[in-house]
C-alpha cells in the first residue's frame, strides 16, 4: 500500500523562487544529496536526510540561470547553464561560479540531462543533442536545427534503455504535440505525432514517462484533469519509411485533478503515479498517489499553501514547493492487497460528467462528520443551481438543507430535497439521509401542522433508511394514520421493533373499509383473490385431500354436529377473501416483516378479539389458497409464504386463545383449525406406523440377503 | 492367479464391548480407551491409529474413569472402588489401590499431573498425591450428599468443579471446602424429571464451568458467582460426555442419541474481541449413547455403546488435506482373535471368557468363480471352553495338528490336550505349568506341533517341548537387558529353527531355536509392527507395519531381500498406503514360495513377488474380472498385488492348503443386532 510519510522542509530560508517556481531538482553522485536550482541565480546542494544545505553557488548579478544544474556522475562535477548559452562546470571545492570553467556555446541550451552510468547530454532548443565531452572539446561547433520553426520543446526525459541512453522530448506546435525519441547507440531520431483523441481542445499540463520493456510509457495530464497514457516504441518498427508514425493516447485515470490550476504528474513505479493539483476547482491543492492498475486513490495529502505545479521524484522522495518552501515528502509503496486498494474509492457511475466528485478520504471525513469536504461536491452543484448568493461557501449541502428544513415551507423543502437527492451519493449518504429525516421529524414534533409527507416518502424510497436511522418516523406515521407510508416502511425497513409492527397491524385491522378505499396502497403482494369464479373452484378442490386435510372429514365426533348444521357457511367463510384487497396488501406487508416470537407475543394480546378473528380468517383463507397448488405457494409478485402464514396463525392463537374461545364469531374458525391440526396429527401417526412397518420389511429383506452363517464359495483372483 | 475354495465363516459371534472412557494424551499423541468389560486399549494416533497395546479386562473391574498423569502414566478407576495404574511397558497392572469411598464414578488428574482426584459413590472427593512409584492418599474434601459423577480441575489447579446429582459443587483445593453449589434445573422441556444427573463438567481458565446433564442441557456457569450464564438444549436425551480443547476455544459433547456436538468460541461479530460459545457442528457417527468424548488438537474423538471408536478430524485444524484428514471408525481389535489348525481344519475363536472350537465343513462339488457350493458336511461346533474366574482371555492358540489348545489370562496359563477318537473328542488338562509361565501375551505353536513358544508379559520368551500329554520347559530367552517391553507378536519358521518376536517399539528380534540364542535384530522402524511371519523354505521374515509398509528380511542372510529393496525403492501404490486398517495376519502358499497372503479388515491380498510391482498409474484393485481382453493385455496390466474385497469385515484369513482359503467375517449388522436398541427417534411429527 502506498503511503506518504511525514513531510519535512528543506530550506530554512525561502528560496528566491520566481513566479514559475524552481528550475529543477536533480540528483547528485552521492546518495541523499540533491542539487536545487531556483528560478534566479542560485544553485544549492542539499543533504536531504540532514535537511541542511551543503553548498550554495550563485551567478553574477545580471546573469540568469536558464537550465537546472546537474551533476556529472562520471566526474562528480556540477554543470549549469546561464544566459542560455554559457556552460559552467565546477566541483564542491569551488566557491565562486565566476571563476570556474566556462564554455560558451553557439546555440541556446534547453536542458542538460545527466543520469548515472553515462555522460551528460545537452539538449538544444532547436532539438539537437550533443554529448557533453564532444561539446566541451569544441564548444563553438555548429548545432543543427531538428525541429521546425514554431515548435517548442515542452518536456524532456533521459533514460537508459538496455544500457544505451535514450532521450525523449515532447514538442508543441499550434496545439499539436510531437514526441521525439533519440537513441544514441544507433543515433536514430524517431518522431511521433501524439494524437490526443477527442479531447483535442485540452492542453497537456504535465508529462511523465517510464520504461515498460519495449515501450516508453508516456503519461500526460491534460487540463480536463485526466491522465492519459501513450506507448511509444523504443525500437521504431520501420525506420526507413519517412512517414511520421502516430501514437494514440489512451485514458488511464479520470478526473484526478481539476484542470484549471497548474498541475503536475510523476510516475512513481509501475502502478503508481503522483498527482499534484487541486482535486476540485475550489479546493486546495493536494498531492495524491493513485494506483493506475486498480484506478484507486491510495493516499492524498493536502497542501493548503499552494504549490508551483512542479513535482520531482527521486528514490523515495517527492519534492515540491509548498508555498515558498521546498518540501520533501518521503513516499513508500509496500505490497498492497486488493481490498486495501479498493477500499478508498467508490467508482462514479456517471461517466461523462466533468463535475464528477473526486475521491473520499476516510481519515478526514471521520473527524468532521457531515462538515467534511465529502459533501462539497453536492454543495457546489447546489450552489450553481440555486440562485442563492447569501449562502456561505463552506457550509455543506446537507447542512443547508437541514437549515431549510427548520424554517421553510413544505413545498420548498420538497423541491430542495429533490435537488439534493439528485446529486451524487457520497459514502455517508445514508447517514445524511437519516439526519434529514430526523430533521424533518423534529419539526413535525414541534409543529403539529407540519407533515412533509412527500419528502419523507421520497427519503424512504431511497432504500437506505432503516428504523434505527430515523426512530420517530413510523411513530409519526402512526399518529397521522398514514397507511401508505406505514406500508412503505414495513416493506423497506429491516429492523422494525415488534411493538411498532403490532401497532401497524392494529391500525391496518381497525381502519374502516371506506377509509381504505381512498388510500393508495401498493397492491403487488395481493394477487387477484376475486371470489366469484373461484368459489366453485374451491369447492372442487375440497374433494382432493391437500396434505391430508379435509375440513369435511367425518372423524371429528362432537364438533361435527355443530359444523354439519351450517356447513355451507363455513365453506363460504373460508373460500372468499374476508378482507378487501387493499387491506390484504397491508396485512401482507405485516406478514413479511421480520419479528421475534417472544417479543411479538405480548403485543398481539392488545389487539381486539374481533380484529384477531378477522386476521385469522384472512390467514386461514391464505392457507387454503396455498393448498390450491402443489408447490404450496400463493400467486402474485411477492406473496406471503406458507411458513409465514403458519407462523402467524400459531402466534395469534398462542396470544389470544382464551379470548378467541370465548367469542362466538371465532368458533367456526377455531373448529376448522382444530380439525386441520387433528388431521395433521393423524397423518403423522400414520407415517410413524408406516415407518415401523417399513423397518420390519427392511429387516426381512436384510435377512433374505444375508447368506447363511457358513458356506463354501469359489473365488478366482485375477 | 488361481482359483480357491473359500470357507466363508460368519458364525464367529464376536461382539466388541462398548466403549466407556477415552483419554487423550497430547504429549505422546496416544489415546487410551477403556471398554465396559474392563479392557483398556492404547491407540497410537501418530502411527496410523494403530492399537499398540491392550490390557485384558476383568469382570469385576468396570472402568468408569480413565486419565493420564505426569510422565505418561495411565490410571483408571471403577465401580469396584479401586484405582489402578497400568504398566505400559510390561503390559501389566502395576498396582491397584482401594479408595475406600465405594464405587468410583469419576477421576481427574491435576493440570500439573502430580495429583489425582476421585469422586466416589458416598459423595466424597478424595485427593491423591502421585508419587513416582505409587499414589498416596492425601485427604478428603467436604463430603457431598450424593455420588460425584464428574470432576474437572481449573487449569490453575486451585479449584475443581464436581458434578453430582442435581447440583455442581466448586471446591477450593487448599481448604477442601465447597465454595459454591450451583443447582441445576430438573425441568426438562417443561416436564419435571426425577433427577438431573450431571454427567460431565469442564472448568475453563476464565472461571466458566460447563456442565452437561441428563436433561439434555449444556450449561455455562460463572464459578465466581455461582450463577447460570447460558443454556443450550442440545438433545432430548442425556448429554453424557464433554471434552474441552487445550486452547479452550472449542469443546465437544456427546449425547445418548448418538450425536456429537461441536461448540466453538466464536467472535460475536467479525473483528470484535467479544466472543461467545456457539454450537457449530453436529456429527451423527454413532447409533447409540456416546459415553465419552475427547478433544485432540486436530480431531474430535468419541466412543460409546455401539463399540465404535470414531476419530473425526477437524478440517479447519488439519494442515495437509490428505488421507489422514479422513474420518476413522475403529470397530475391531487390531490383533488376531482366531487361530486355525490347517491339518484338521479347525478354527479356534477367542471370546473374552470362553473359547470356541469349530470344525469346518467340506464339499465335493466344484464350481466356477462366484458359485456357492453345496455342502456335503456342515461346520461343527466341537467345543466350548469356559475360563474360570473373572479374568478375560488375553490370547489363545490351537496347534497346527489340532491336538493342543493353549490360552492365557492375566494370571494363569492354560494348556489343554485334545484327543480325537473317530467323532468323539476328549479334553485333558495339562497341569503343573512351570512357575515362570504365569501369563502370556502371545502364544505360538511350531509347525510340527512339538514346540510351544510363549511370550510372557515381562519381556521374556519361553520355549516348551510338547510330548504326548505332557511338556518340558526347554529354554527362556530373557528380555534384552534394561527393557521390560513385552513381545506382542511372535512368528515361527515352518522348519522350527527360527523364532521372531516383536514388541511395540523396538525392532524385531530373531532367535535361533537350535542354538538357543539371539540370531539378529531387524533394524527398528518408526511405526509399530502389526503382523509377522516367516516364509517356508527361504526363511524370509515378512513384517507389516502400521503405516502399511511391508518389509521382507532374509534371516539367514541377515539383510533385507532384493524384493523388499525393490518395493521400498519404488514405493507402494498410494491406494495401498491409504488403507484404514492394519494388516493383522500374514500367510504363505505351501506350494508357491513367491506368494504372500495378507489381510486387513476390508480386503485380502496375495502378493506374487514374481510379477512387476504396480506404480501409481496402474489400477491397484480391479473388482471386475477381465472380460474380453486378450492375454497379452492381461499380462501387461498384471501386477504383484492381487486384491479381493469380497469378504468384509474380515477378521481372519488363511490358506488351509494350496487351493482352499478360510475367511472369517463378522458383518456389522450382526453386531448391531446384538446391541441394546438405541433411543428411538421419531421421524415424523415432532
Amino acid at each position: 500500500m502506498a503511503a506518504l510519510e511525514e513531510e519535512f522542509t528543506l530550506s530554512a530560508v525561502p528560496l528566491g523562487a520566481g513566479p514559475d517556481g524552481l528550475l529543477g531538482v536533480e540528483q547528485c553522485d552521492k546518495t541523499d544529496q540533491f542539487l536545487i536550482t531556483d528560478g534566479g541565480r542560485t544553485v544549492i546542494l542539499y543533504k536531504v536526510s540532514d535537511q541542511k544545505p551543503l553548498g550554495s553557488w550563485s551567478v553574477k548579478q545580471g546573469q540568469v540561470i536558464t537550465c537546472p544544474a546537474v551533476c556529472n556522475f562520471q566526474t562528480g562535477e556540477y554543470i549549469v547553464v546561464h544566459d542560455s548559452k554559457v556552460l559552467r562546470l565546477w566541483t564542491n571545492e569551488d566557491v565562486n561560479l565566476d571563476k570556474v570553467f566556462k564554455a560558451t556555446l553557439s546555440a541556446e541550451v534547453y536542458r542538460i540531462h545527466s543520469i548515472p552510468g553515462t555522460e551528460p547530454l545537452v539538449l538544444f532548443k532547436e532539438g539537437a543533442v550533443r554529448g557533453l565531452e564532444a561539446l566541451l572539446a569544441e564548444p563553438q561547433q555548429k548545432i543543427e536545427t531538428v525541429i521546425s520553426d514554431e515548435e517548442v520543446i515542452k518536456w524532456t526525459k533521459f533514460f537508459m534503455v538496455f544500457r544505451h541512453p535514450a532521450l525523449i522530448f515532447i514538442t508543441e506546435k499550434h496545439g499539436n504535440y510531437f514526441a521525439y525519441v533519440q537513441k544514441f547507440n544507433s543515433s536514430v531520431l524517431s518522431k511521433y505525432t501524439l494524437l490526443l483523441g477527442q479531447e483535442e481542445n485540452f492542453v497537456i499540463q504535465s508529462f511523465t514517462a517510464s520504461l515498460d520493456r519495449k515501450f516508453i510509457s508516456l503519461l500526460s495530464l491534460s487540463s480536463d484533469g485526466c491522465i492519459y497514457e501513450t506507448l511509444i516504441p523504443i525500437h521504431p518498427s520501420d525506420p526507413e519509411k519517412n512517414q511520421q508514425p502516430r501514437v494514440v493516447r489512451s485514458l488511464l485515470l479520470k478526473t484526478v485533478v481539476s484542470g484549471n490550476a497548474r498541475n503536475a504528474l510523476s510516475v512513481l513505479d509501475q502502478d503508481h503515479v503522483a498527482v499534484l493539483g487541486p482535486p476540485l476547482p475550489a479546493s486546495k491543492e493536494c498531492l495524491s498517489i493513485w494506483n493506475t492498475k486498480f484506478q484507486t486513490l491510495q493516499v492524498s495529502k493536502e497542501l493548503p499553501q499552494g504549490t508551483s505545479g512542479q513535482l520531482w521524484y527521486y528514490g523515495e522522495h517527492l519534492f515540491m514547493l509548498h508555498g515558498k518552501i521546498l518540501t520533501v515528502i518521503p513516499y513508500k509503496c509496500e505490497m498492497s492487497s486488493l481490498a486495501g486498494a479498493l477500499g478508498k474509492l467508490k467508482h462514479g457511475q456517471d461517466s461523462g460528467t466533468q463535475t464528477m466528485p473526486h475521491f473520499v478520504n476516510w481519515e478526514t471525513s471521520q473527524g468532521y462528520g457531515l462538515e467534511s469536504k465529502n459533501s462539497e461536491p453536492s454543495k457546489r452543484i447546489l450552489r450553481r443551481r440555486t440562485i442563492e448568493p447569501s449562502v456561505q461557501p463552506e457550509v455543506p449541502a446537507s447542512q443547508q438543507l437541514l437549515s431549510i428544513i427548520k424554517k421553510d415551507s413544505e413545498k420548498h423543502i420538497e423541491i430542495e430535497l429533490r435537488k439534493f437527492l439528485a446529486t451524487k451519493r457520497t459514502p455517508d449518504f445514508h447517514t445524511v439521509i437519516g439526519d434529514i429525516a430526523i430533521g424533518l421529524l423534529e419539526r413535525c414534533k414541534t409543529e403539529p401542522s407540519f407533515y412533509p409527507r412527500n419528502s419523507l416518502m421520497q427519503l424512504i424510497q431511497m432504500h437506505v433508511l432503516s428504523y434505527s436511522l430515523c426512530p420517530g418516523l413510523m411513530e409519526v406515521a402512526l399518529e397521522k394514520t398514514d397507511i401508505q407510508m406505514l406500508q412503505l416502511c414495513l416493506q423497506q425497513f429491516p429492523d422494525i421493533p415488534e411493538a411498532v409492527t403490532c401497532a401497524c397491524l392494529k391500525m391496518f385491522l381497525s381502519i374502516g373499509d371506506d377509509n381504505l378505499q381512498e388510500i393508495d396502497v401498493n397492491m403487488e403482494s395481493v394477487s387477484d383473490y376475486s371470489d366469484a369464479v373461484q368459489d366453485e373452484k374451491m369447492e372442487e378442490q375440497m374433494g382432493i385431500l391437500q396434505n391430508g386435510f379435509n375440513p369435511e372429514e367425518d372423524n371429528c365426533d362432537n364438533c361435527d354436529k355443530e359444523l354439519s348444521k351450517k356447513p355451507q357457511k363455513t365453506v363460504e367463510e373460508t373460500t372468499s377473501c374476508p378482507v378487501i384487497p387493499k387491506r390484504a396488501a397491508l396485512l401482507n406487508a405485516v406478514l413479511h416483516s421480520a419479528y421475534s416470537e417472544s417479543f411479538l407475543l405480548p403485543h398481539l394480546k392488545d389487539i381486539p378479539a374481533q380484529h384477531i378473528t378477522l386476521f385469522l380468517q384472512y390467514l386461514y383463507f391464505l392457507y387454503l389458497k396455498c393448498n390450491e397448488n402443489a408447490t404450496m405457494t400463493l400467486p402474485g409478485i411477492h406473496p406471503p409464504t406458507l411458513n409465514q402464514i403458519m407462523d402467524w396463525i400459531c402466534l395469534l392463537l398462542d396470544a389470544n386463545f382464551t379470548v378467541l374461545v370465548m367469542i362466538p364469531e371465532a368458533k367456526s374458525l377455531l373448529l376448522s383449525l382444530y380439525k386441520f391440526v387433528k388431521s395433521q396429527i393423524c397423518i403423522c401417526s400414520e407415517l410413524n406406523k408406516i415407518e415401523v412397518s417399513f423397518r420390519e420389511l427392511k429387516k426381512l429383506n436384510q435377512e433374505k440377503n444375508n447368506r447363511e452363517l457358513y458356506s463354501i464359495e469359489v473365488l478366482e483372483l485375477f | 492367479m488361481g482359483e480357491f475354495k473359500v470357507h466363508r465363516v460368519r458364525f464367529f459371534n464376536y461382539v466388541p464391548s462398548g466403549i466407556r472412557c477415552v483419554a487423550y494424551n497430547n504429549q505422546s499423541n496416544r489415546l487410551a480407551v477403556s471398554r465396559t468389560d474392563g479392557t483398556v486399549e492404547i491407540y497410537n494416533l501418530s502411527a496410523n491409529y494403530f492399537q499398540e497395546k491392550f490390557f485384558p479386562g476383568h469382570e469385576s473391574r468396570a472402568t468408569e474413569a480413565l486419565c493420564w498423569a505426569k510422565g505418561q502414566r495411565l490410571f483408571s478407576a471403577g465401580l469396584n472402588g479401586e484405582i489402578i495404574e497400568y504398566d505400559l511397558q510390561a503390559l501389566d497392572i502395576k498396582y491397584s489401590m482401594d479408595a475406600f469411598g465405594g464405587p468410583i464414578w469419576s477421576m481427574a488428574a491435576s493440570p500439573s499431573g502430580s495429583q489425582l482426584l476421585v469422586g466416589c459413590e458416598d459423595g466424597s472427593v478424595k485427593l491423591f498425591q502421585i508419587n513416582p512409584d505409587k499414589i498416596q492418599f492425601e485427604r478428603n474434601f467436604d463430603r457431598q450428599k450424593s455420588r460425584i459423577l464428574s470432576l474437572s480441575w481449573h487449569p490453575s489447579g486451585t479449584h475443581i468443579a464436581a458434578g453430582s446429582i442435581d447440583y455442581i459443587s466448586v471446591f477450593d483445593i487448599k481448604s477442601g471446602s465447597a465454595v459454591h453449589k450451583m443447582l441445576v434445573d430438573r425441568q426438562y422441556m417443561g416436564v419435571s424429571k426425577r433427577k438431573c444427573i450431571i454427567w460431565g463438567v469442564a472448568f475453563l481458565s476464565d472461571g466458566t464451568v460447563i456442565s452437561v446433564d441428563s436433561a439434555g442441557k449444556v450449561q455455562f456457569w460463572d464459578s465466581a458467582t455461582g450463577t447460570l450464564v447460558k443454556t443450550h438444549l442440545v438433545a432430548n436425551a442425556d448429554v453424557q460426555s464433554i471434552a474441552v480443547s487445550d486452547q479452550e476455544d472449542s469443546f465437544v459433547v456427546g449425547t445418548a442419541e448418538g450425536t456429537v456436538f461441536h461448540f466453538q468460541l466464536v467472535s460475536v461479530t467479525s473483528n470484535s474481541s467479544e466472543k461467545q460459545w456457539v454450537r457449530t457442528k453436529p456429527f451423527q457417527h454413532h447409533t447409540h449413547d456416546v459415553r465419552t468424548v475427547a478433544h485432540s488438537p486436530t480431531a474430535l474423538i468419541s466412543g460409546g455403546t455401539d463399540t465404535h471408536l470414531v476419530i473425526r478430524p477437524l478440517m479447519e485444524k488439519v494442515e495437509v488435506k490428505n488421507y489422514d484428514a479422513a474420518l476413522r471408525k475403529i470397530t475391531f481389535p487390531h490383533r488376531r482373535l482366531i487361530s486355525c489348525s490347517k491339518k484338521r481344519q479347525l478354527l479356534l475363536f477367542q471370546f473374552s471368557h470362553h473359547l470356541d472350537l469349530w470344525r469346518l465343513g467340506s464339499t465335493v462339488a466344484t464350481g466356477k468363480h462366484g458359485d456357492t457350493l453345496p455342502l456335503s458336511k456342515d461346520a461343527d461346533h466341537l467345543l466350548q471352553l469356559k475360563t474360570k474366574g473373572p479374568e478375560n482371555i488375553i490370547c489363545s492358540c490351537v496347534s497346527p495338528c489340532g491336538s493342543w489348545i493353549a490360552y492365557s489370562t492375566a494370571s494363569r496359563f492354560f494348556l489343554r490336550r485334545l484327543n480325537y477318537e473317530h467323532d468323539n473328542l476328549s479334553l485333558h488338562r495339562v497341569s503343573k505349568m512351570p512357575a515362570c509361565l504365569r501369563s502370556a501375551v502371545q502364544i505360538m505353536f511350531s509347525e510340527d506341533s512339538t514346540k510351544l513358544f510363549v511370550a510372557s508379559n515381562q519381556g521374556s520368551l519361553h520355549i516348551l517341548r510338547l510330548l504326548e500329554g505332557s511338556f518340558k520347559h526347554l529354554h527362556t530367552f530373557q528380555a534384552q537387558s534394561g527393557t521390560v517391553e513385552s513381545m506382542c507378536l511372535l512368528a515361527v519358521s515352518p522348519d522350527g529353527n527360527w523364532l521372531a518376536a516383536s514388541g511395540t517399539s523396538a525392532g524385531v528380534h530373531v532367535y535361533s531355536v537350535k542354538r538357543l540364542k539371539l540370531h539378529c535384530t531387524v533394524p527398528a522402524y518408526n511405526f509399530p509392527v502389526t503382523a509377522l511371519a516367516i516364509a517356508p523354505k527361504t526363511n524370509n521374515l515378512v513384517i507389516a507395519h502400521s503405516d502399511q509398509q511391508i518389509f521382507e528380511y532374509s534371516i539367514p542372510d541377515k539383510q533385507y531381500t532384493e524384493w523388499s529393496r525393490a518395493i521400498q525403492k519404488q514405493g507402494f501404490h498410494h491406494h495401498w498406503l491409504q488403507r484404514d486398517t492394519p494388516i493383522t495376519h500374514i500367510g504363505f502358499h505351501p506350494k508357491r514360495p513367491a506368494h504372500i497372503l495378507l489381510h486387513d479388515a476390508y480386503m485380502f491380498c496375495i502378493i506374487d513377488k514374481s510379477l512387476p510391482l504396480p506404480n501409481d498409474k496402474t489400477l491397484l484393485y480391479n473388482p471386475l474380472p477381465p472380460t474380453n481382453e486378450s492375454d497379452v493385455i492381461r499380462r501387461r496390466t498384471a501386477h504383484a498385488f492381487k486384491i479381493s474385497k469380497k469378504y468384509k469385515p474380515l477378521l481372519f484369513m488363511d490358506l488351509l492348503d494350496e487351493g482352499t482359503l478360510v475367511a472369517v467375517e463378522r458383518p456389522l449388522d450382526d453386531i448391531i443386532a446384538q446391541l441394546p436398541p438405541p433411543i428411538k427417534k421419531k421421524k415424523f411429527g415432532t
